[in-house]
């Protein structure tokens, strides 16, 4: 039992096999790239009180990643995986476009209603009830995808993968297959708005404190990692594994309920083709840069915002870089694969040689 | 010595893994033309043996001589090249090939390219009339009966090479009387053509009717070749589970004690309660404060019991009343909620949570009783572990430690930690001191002597009678997923043996 010779390393070794030590490096080595190779990258400006930056662009064009990403986490925990979270997106955004503007499906408008349908104060449901009917359905989604993995006992990929095709579907059937544009200003607000940071963040750091909150400070977390580890070892101790994916599922919903109304507000319009698409990817991506298993187990709701913002931050240097737009997906691939590798057992395994090596030199 | 007719001889066969010695100089001669039963409970190195013969595993020392010959086994690939071939339990065939496909899979006859079907059909026939079975090998495997299926692997196993030895690993778990005769007449053809061999079971009724000899093996040591016909049924028993009947008398006493304790009111009571395919309706009785121990070899229905009891399986008869109240909803959940605890048989799969920590691994069962929103807050999680660990004698620097990192004895200490931290008033231990040290075992033994004292009730399972004995007021008996008696009081393990074994012995 008593094998700590080497007491002087362990800090160093708590941190390195911390969650959010690798993402963190990550995130740090591409910054350092831009630190070098684009003047001016880190400056901030304030116009008419806003805050505005490369480093602002970084974490407003990531909020809806990593909305996607907190509710993905848990998913992934439990050992499961979401596909369906961009195509629910798609179907939040419908779903608060034809509520706020619902002359396309045919809701006959009083004529002297009809005529501020296009001004930018006019809404035909209160903003409150587009927000809480719009994730309200996204919670439903997530619950159905739920019930199929729970209690259907379908394969998470499977059971997800028949909303993310139907979901585009049902998109397009409530908005009767028309892109609703959105001149509501203060819907506008939610995605586009900014308080000194993007309004966005505001949310992403209110859905992170639910998250946390439901995970760190109830059993939930705690249940949701003894499922992904072992589920049969959980049954036999009581938890009840169905409740907890459910809960997993439905949670991932709602936050691409909410990643549905930012995305929407920011372009302002609900277009099913493309709203969200492939951001499932994304999504899982942010996850697994974070370190959480894919077979599901310990997860680390921060390291995985972080994963989103690696993401991000790649994207956003290389356009800074000037990498041509063409060559942006392929680069990204080669820094989502530096990252995968610095997970991996064997490359560990090198590392820690080499290190150990350099320490006996010195 | 001459060359004795032995087909294979294994000498000095040793193995060893991490902590574990799994075969301690093991001897193992198989003769031409017989068929040879190899006996024993689980973790009696069985299988460690089979896989020294096929090659799946090296042996750290010893020599295996094939025919005269001294070999290395290589790999399973290189034994069947030996004239070596397995069947295992799990059948590992394709259901959705045909049998003829199955059977010549990856040595199709060709003809200009192309498989030559009707050489193959015909090919597949003759294999499967060796074995006295006439079915339509075009047909899917998938159609026929899981006896047939056995059959088709056995000639396949044959026709990969002209097999010299055929090992059977527990072919018959999953068959019905009718088929295992079936597939006894199979065997008995193959003998006659001078095939060895090595038959696998837990079945002594079956090592009765079809073997020639027997090997026993116990805790990866040698306990003896015999001639099955000079081998009464209760010395085997006696000696798988490793009692010699001259000490039988020294036995009991130091639980008597603790009798005084046992209070008239009954905790549990199940009647005619049973679950088809798993264990036939049975009655019993748990009063406070006693423990009563489960007898019965592997497959007896002892696990089956404990699942039933704790909710894991649904009865689909009887009644299970705990406390005089009828039991309605089985679900372990409902039964941490009821104050009944069960530690499960297999540790890896069903026990513990691997990589989380000691801590979260004790709390467990206590927070799924008490709800998601009713969360021990760390300081009383940390009290509770350190509690633990101090009372079972937890071998760990701190209550961070992933319960991976300990060893087995000490990870079946953090379960019972688990299941202690619930406070049930019925704690069911399924086969808790397997794979621990010796030390170990005697401090789980007197835990749950003393919960006794504390009014609790205990059902104990092992496959160690000794411990059974030592621990029981009462004893209940299983055989072939039923229970077949109880002893209360002064019992000898010659009588609970004799119970084991059943019929003729």
């Amino acid at each position: 039992m008593n094998r700590s010779p080497k007491k002087d390393t362990s800090s160093w070794r708590a941190i390195t096999e911390s969650k959010l030590f690798f993402p963190l490096l990550a995130l740090t080595l591409i910054l350092l790239v831009d630190l070098f190779f684009v003047p001016g990258f880190f400056k901030l400006e304030t116009k008419e009180g806003h805050l505005y930056g490369n480093l602002i662009d970084i974490l407003r064009n990531g909020s809806t990643v990593m909305l996607l990403a907190i509710g993905m986490t848990l998913v992934i925990a439990t050992g499961g995986v979401d596909l369906s979270v961009g195509a629910v997106m798609a179907i939040a955004a419908s779903v608060a476009a034809i509520m706020m503007n619902p002359v396309i499906i045919g809701v006959k408008l009083p004529p002297d209603l009809l005529k501020f349908i296009n001004d930018p104060n006019f809404t035909y449901a209160p903003l409150w009830e587009v927000i809480v009917v719009t994730l309200f359905v996204a919670t439903i989604c997530g619950l159905w995808n739920g019930f199929l993995v729970a209690y259907a006992k379908i394969q998470p990929m499977v059971a997800t993968l028949i909303l993310m095709i139907a979901g585009r579907g049902i998109a397009q059937l409530i908005t009767n297959g028309v892109r609703i544009q959105i001149f509501y200003e203060p819907y506008a607000f939610i995605g586009s708005g900014w308080l000194i940071l993007p309004f966005s963040l505001y949310i992403v750091a209110a859905v992170y404190l639910i998250a946390w909150f439901l995970t760190r400070k109830t059993a939930i977390g705690l249940f949701i990692e003894s499922v992904g580890i072992n589920a049969r070892s959980s049954f036999f101790s009581g938890i009840d594994e169905k409740k907890i994916k459910l809960l997993a599922y439905t949670f991932c919903g709602f936050c691409a309920g909410v990643a549905g109304l930012v995305t929407s507000s920011n372009i302002r319009t609900s277009d099913a083709n493309n709203i969200g698409l492939n951001y499932e990817l994304d999504a899982i991506l942010a996850v697994v840069i974070g370190g959480t298993l894919m077979s599901g187990g310990r997860f680390s709701l921060l390291a995985s915002l972080i994963g989103a913002l690696v993401i991000q931050a790649t994207t956003t240097s290389m356009y800074a870089l000037g990498v041509p737009a063409n060559a942006v997906l392929a680069i990204k691939g080669l820094v989502v694969i530096f990252v995968i590798l610095l997970y991996s057992e064997q490359v560990r395994g090198i590392i820690r040689r080499l290190t150990a090596h350099k320490g006996s030199l010195s | 010595m001459e060359d004795s007719g032995y087909i294979v001889e294994m000498r000095g066969i040793r193995k060893e893994f991490p902590g574990v010695q799994a075969l301690a100089d093991i001897n193992f001669f198989l003769k031409r033309g017989e068929i040879h039963a190899l006996v024993g409970e689980n973790g009696a190195g069985k299988s460690t043996l089979i896989k020294v013969l096929t090659g799946a595993e090296r042996p750290d020392a010893g020599v295996i001589i094939l025919d005269g010959e001294e070999v290395t086994v290589k790999s399973p690939l290189h034994a069947q090249k030996l004239g070596i071939s397995t069947v295992y339990q799990e059948i590992n065939l394709c259901p959705n090939l045909t049998v003829a496909e199955n059977i010549l899979i990856g040595r199709e006859p060709m003809r200009r390219g192309r498989i030559h079907w009707k050489a193959m059909n015909d090919h597949a026939q003759q294999l499967l009339e060796r074995l006295d079975i006439s079915i339509d090998v075009t047909q899917l495997l998938g159609s026929y009966s899981v006896a047939i299926q056995q059959m088709v692997a056995i000639a396949r196993a044959l026709e990969i090479t002209s097999a010299k030895v055929l090992i059977l690993d527990e072919p018959t778990s999953s068959l019905d009387v009718h088929e295992t005769a079936q597939l006894f007449n199979v065997m008995r053809k193959l003998k006659s053509e001078g095939v060895a061999i090595i038959f696998i079971t837990h079945f002594l009724d079956q090592v009765y009717e079809i073997s020639d000899r027997i090997t026993v093996l116990r805790n990866g040591q040698w306990m003896g070749t015999y001639e099955t016909s000079e081998l009464p049924r209760l010395e085997l028993i006696a000696k798988m589970i490793g009692r010699s009947l001259t000490e039988l008398d020294e036995m009991s006493k130091i639980k008597l004690e603790s009798r005084k304790n046992i209070k008239g009111e009954v905790l549990l009571e199940a009647r005619n309660l049973g679950l088809s395919g798993a264990i036939e309706p049975f009655d019993l009785d748990l009063h406070a404060g006693e423990v009563v121990g489960f007898a019965g070899l592997l497959g007896s229905g002892r696990t089956e019991i404990s699942h039933l009891l704790f909710g894991v399986a649904k009865p689909d008869s009887g009644t299970l009343k705990l406390n005089q109240e009828i039991v309605k909803k089985f679900s372990p959940q409902a039964s941490i909620g009821r104050g009944v605890a069960l530690c499960p048989e297999d540790r890896k799969a069903a026990g513990i949570v691997d990589e989380l920590t000691i801590r979260e691994n004790i709390i467990l069962a206590l927070q799924a009783g008490r709800g998601w929103f009713k969360y021990l807050s760390l300081q009383q999680q940390y009290e509770m572990a350190d509690r633990y660990i101090k009372l079972l004698n937890i071998a760990t620097p701190s209550a961070d430690q992933p319960v991976k990192n300990l060893s087995g004895g000490n990870q079946q200490k953090v379960i019972l930690a688990r299941w202690l931290a619930t406070n049930p008033q019925l704690l069911i231990l399924d086969e808790p001191t397997r794979g621990i040290d010796v030390g170990a075992k005697a401090e789980i033994q007197k835990l749950v002597l003393s919960l006794a004292e504390e009014g609790k009730s205990c059902v104990f399972i092992s496959s160690e009678l000794e411990e059974v004995l030592r621990t029981s007021h009462r004893i209940a008996v299983l055989r072939d997923r039923k229970k077949v008696t109880e002893f209360a009081g002064e019992v000898d393990e010659h009588t609970i043996i004799q119970a084991m074994a059943g019929g003729e012995a």
